[in-house]
This record gives C-alpha cells, structure tokens and sequence, in this order.
C-alpha cells in the first residue's frame, strides 16, 4: 500500500510535468501575440497587400519605402539555389545508405551525416566568407562573391542531412515485401528502387524536401553573411540578394524602437513564420497521409 | 549467399542414384523432372537449415510441401527461385538444375532465374498502385514496350487467375482497395504475365478466409494446365486437395516424397504418419 503522502508527491509531480509541457503553447501563444502586436502599426500605415507587393525597400530614405518584395524574391531565390543542391545530394545519400550500402559503409557514413548537420550555421557563413564567395567570384569574374548562389549552395549543403536522414528513415519504412515481389518477377535493383522503392516512400521524401525548405528559408547566419545584402529583384543568381530573416537581423539593430522602420521589421516577421507554419503543416499532412498508406503492410 | 562448391565438377545430372534404403524418397526415374534437386544443404550462420535434400519437381504436377513450422521448407522453396540471395550470411552446398541447368551457375542470373520461376508470398503483396499497373510493371521490366500488348496481356493474365470479373470496371484504382483473397489472386496474375514456367507458392492462403482459400485452390487446379507448381502449406488437407506429390519435411530433412495419395494414405515413415494424424506440429 502506498502512503498517502507518496500519493500526493506522485499526483504534484504529474502536474508540474503537464505545466512545464504545456509551456510550449504559451511560448508559442506569446511569441506570435508579440509579433502580431508589433507588426501592427506597420501594416496599418502601408496595408498588408501593398506591403508585400511593393517593389522598394528603402527604409532609411525620407520619406522611407517600405516594399518587402525583393526581400522575400530574396529568400525565395536563395531557397531556391538551395534546394537545387539539398535534394540531389540528400536523397542521393539517402537512397545510397538505405539500399546500397552495406553495414559497414552505414557504420561509416552516419555520423558524418549527423555531424554535417551539427556544425554551427556561423561556421558554415565563415568557409563561405574564406572558401566559397572567393571561389565563385574569381571563378565567374564577378565584382563579389557575395550574392544568391554563393548563400544558396552553402545553404543546400546545410540542409541536405535533414533531406538525408528523413528520406532514409522514409526508404527503411517501405515494407520488405514490395522489394521481395518486385525481385521475384524479375526486377533487379535498380529497376526495384526507381518503380517500387521510391514512389511507396515519395510522401516521406517529400516530407523531408518541405522540412529541409522550412529550415533554409528560416536560416540566417549563413545569408546575412553570404547573400550580399542588396534588396534588389533580380533574376540573376551571381547578384547579391537581401532575404527576409537576413534584413531582420542586420536592420533590427540600427532601427529605432517603435518607428515605422521597426513596425515592418516585424511585419517580415510574420510573413516568415506564416511561410514556415505552412510548409510544417503541409509535411504534418503529408506525413500522416502517408503512414495511413503503408500502415497496413508493416 | 555464398555457395560452397565441394564438387567443382558440373553438376552430373545422368546420377539419379540417391542413398534411400527405406525407399522414403520416391523418384521415378523415368520421367524427366522440371527442376531437379540433389544434396542440397543450406546454412544460416552457421545453422544447417536443410540437409541433404534430393527430389524432384515433375513438369505440370502440383508438389506440395509440408512440414511444421521452422522444418525449413520456406527456406527450400525460396532458394529455387534464388529469393534465399538476399539473406544475408547464408550459404549453400548442392545440386539444383531447371531442366538440366544448373541455377547456381555464374552465368545464369538470378533476374533470369526469377522470370522463369515466379513466386507468391504468403501475404498478398499487391504494389501501392493501380490494378492494371500491379501487372503492367512485370511486363514492361521484362521488356515488353507496346502498350496495346501490355493490355491484352494484363487481361489475359487477369482472366486465368479468375479475377478479371470482379475488377473489369476499376482496373484504374488501388490494388489496396482490394481484399485480401482478390489481392492475392492479383499476385498471381501479376505472376502468370510474365508467362513462368514454374510458379512457386509460399503458404498463399495464410491470411486468407476459407472462401479466398476455396478460390485460390480452384485456381491451382486450373493453373497446372500451364505451370508446374510448388506449394508450400501448413494445411495438409490443402496439400491432400491440390497436390499430385507431396514432400514432407522435418527440421531441415526431406522425410518422405511421393505420390500425395501415397503419402497421405499409407506413409513409409513413421514420422510422417505422426504428423499427417495430427500427433504432433
């Protein structure tokens, strides 16, 4: 029998956890309150459409613009490059360690995977700086190396272990009896992977492109470094280019609290958690839809 | 898998002598069998999950092959087909030949192999796509390109496995929205397009209801016209239904092969008696 007093400490432990856990709503609750509270003013001054579709983001000028559309052609762009480079090489990865590899080339390549994704963005921004932009602007014959596919490539780089190790886990979760009756009508691997293997995993590798988006688009370090800065709209990758979370991070500091200047800094803000919100519950569906499907072959 | 070779010689298929004093391997000499297996052994690890087994599959005959769980006769059937590759750290020592060639040989491919003998697993393992596609992807990974030929073959095979009926109107949706006996009966059209000579049967009724079940031995009924057939089963009234020879297998040992009707009715081992009476397995 257990004391009453032990009761007790069990029931009190039960509800710290659930009010620790759910910490997490009223973080999230707070962080866009706060947001939506500072973005406000701006929004009401210049309209939200006009915000977005305006071409000019002069926020020093007198009278000062306060256009987001070549920030956000910016992170666009740049995600853009990146994905370029993410999606081959993570689910060249991906399909190589879940189908080809043998148990010790998994052994060996895993934690390099694992490691690529836990460098510091900073330190990835700085072999940009030394390495990369240098590299692109001699190779090119460019004025400067920092511009959308020097942020790009670095960016892609960044992202592919997530691509990586989701559309593995997605590969490992195809039920050995598809491979088996593929085989056994004559397929060899190949033909197993890219008519069997892939399209029974394809919304679990989807999944892991729109996850790995999520995060380039969310990055800072590495485009506040690489990207250039210009808020420009261009078509070019070799120009340089101001993504969303790049402008916050370089303009919240010189931007005096409560002007218009800071409102809109904000409001890119909110533009870039609505674009993040969507891609994650997008993968949410994707990957719910997805489970249904093999559910009932595990 | 590896295969140990003890005899580098070619296999000598005019050998049909086999050490059987109690005569409980019955093999009739005269008849030229489909696929002809001799002093096969096969290891997992270092298991020996089979032991010398020598018999024969006779053309356009059903052999059943029975046993209790973990005799290995899963492990036999999945290595005339050369499925038993993928299982890592096995081996394999013996003979076996698919009219007198030898399927270990270097030059024989598996890819090859698996066209000729094809397989239906246990569970029904219809691809997450449509009908037509289920079929339509053996045909074209065996090379077949126009399209109007894929049709006619994919309703060919359809209609010999007894299901073109019940699905003429939606070949288009998921093979998953099928049932389970129409799944399996999808398995084996999609099997019998690419026209093989031997169809090797892993327990195909498993997991199906006794009216699947009724339909899927009907079925091998009717597919012996074309096929040899090998059938692994736990149910020996199955075995007694469908089978024209049966093998019974005991912890990695071939026990007794024969005529079904001799097997069942007057049985040369004691041990395969116990087990068809139900005394134990």
């Amino acid at each position: 029998m257990k004391g009453k007093g032990e009761k007790f400490r069990e029931k009190l432990i039960e509800y710290i956890l659930f009010a620790l856990s759910l910490s997490a709503i009223i973080f999230l609750a707070g962080i866009v309150l706060t947001l939506l509270k500072e973005a406000a003013p701006a929004f009401r001054d210049t309209g939200f459409l006009n915000m977005i579709v305006s071409k000019d983001w002069y926020p020093t000028y007198e009278p000062p613009d306060f256009g987001m559309l070549p920030l956000i052609a910016g992170s666009f762009m740049v995600t853009a490059i990146a994905l370029m480079v993410s999606v081959p090489l993570g689910l060249c990865s991906a399909v190589y360690i879940s189908e080809l590899a043998g148990k010790k080339e998994k052994i060996l390549l895993k934690p390099f995977i694992e490691l690529l994704s836990s460098i510091p963005s900073v330190v990835y921004g700085f072999w940009g700086i030394v390495f990369l932009a240098p590299a692109i602007q001699r190779h090119f014959d460019l004025s400067s190396g920092y511009c959308a596919l020097t942020a790009g490539i670095v960016l892609g780089i960044m992202s592919s272990p997530i691509i990586a190790s989701l559309s593995e886990d997605a590969l490992n979760c195809v039920p050995r009896s598809f491979k088996e009756a593929s085989f056994a009508m004559g397929a060899d691997r190949l033909e197993t992977l890219i008519n069997v293997t892939i399209p029974a995993a394809a919304s679990g590798i989807i999944t892991s492109i729109i996850l790995g988006t999520g995060r380039i688009i969310g990055e800072t370090m590495v485009v506040l470094m690489l990207s250039g800065g210009a808020a420009i709209i261009t078509l070019s990758p070799m120009e340089p280019v101001r993504p969303m979370t790049s402008a916050i991070a370089a303009e919240m500091g010189e931007a005096a609290f409560q002007t218009p200047h800071y409102h809109s800094l904000f409001a890119i803000a909110i533009i870039l958690f609505i674009i993040t919100f969507i891609l994650n519950m997008a993968a949410e569906k994707l990957a719910g839809k997805y489970r249904l499907k093999l559910g009932s072959h595990r | 898998m590896l295969r140990l070779d003890t005899n580098k010689n070619k296999p000598d298929f005019s050998s049909t002598e086999i050490r059987d004093p109690l005569n409980r391997v019955h093999i009739d000499v005269s008849q030229q069998p489909k696929i002809r297996v001799r002093n096969l052994d096969f290891y997992y690890d270092e298991n020996q999950t089979l032991k010398k087994i020598n018999m024969d599959i006779y053309e356009k005959k059903v052999t059943a092959i029975i046993g209790p769980s973990g005799c290995g006769k899963s492990t036999f059937i999945r290595i005339l087909n050369r499925m038993s590759d993928f299982a890592a750290s096995s081996k394999v020592r013996g003979e076996i030949s698919l009219e007198r060639r030898d399927i270990f040989d270097p030059e024989f491919s598996p890819v090859e192999l698996r066209k000729r003998v094809g397989m239906v697993f246990q569970k029904p393992n219809p691809f997450p796509k449509s009908i037509f596609e289920n079929i339509a992807y053996g045909l074209r990974i065996n090379g077949v390109k126009n399209s109007h030929e894929i049709e006619q073959r994919a309703v060919k095979s359809l209609k010999r496995a007894a299901l073109y009926e019940e699905v003429k109107d939606r070949l288009k949706e998921s093979a998953l929205s099928l049932s389970g006996g129409q799944q399996q009966r999808l398995c084996i059209a999609r099997c019998i397009a690419i026209e093989p000579e031997v169809i090797l049967f892993d327990e195909p009724c498993a997991s199906l209801d006794p009216i699947s079940t009724a339909k899927i031995e009907e079925l091998i009924l009717e597919l012996k016209k074309y096929y040899t057939i090998v059938i692994v089963t736990h149910n020996m009234q199955q075995a007694l239904r469908v089978s024209d020879y049966t093998a019974f297998f005991l912890m990695g040992e071939l026990i007794e092969f024969n005529e079904t009707k001799k097997v069942f009715e007057n049985p040369s081992d004691k041990r395969t008696e116990d087990y068809i009476t139900g005394r134990f397995g």
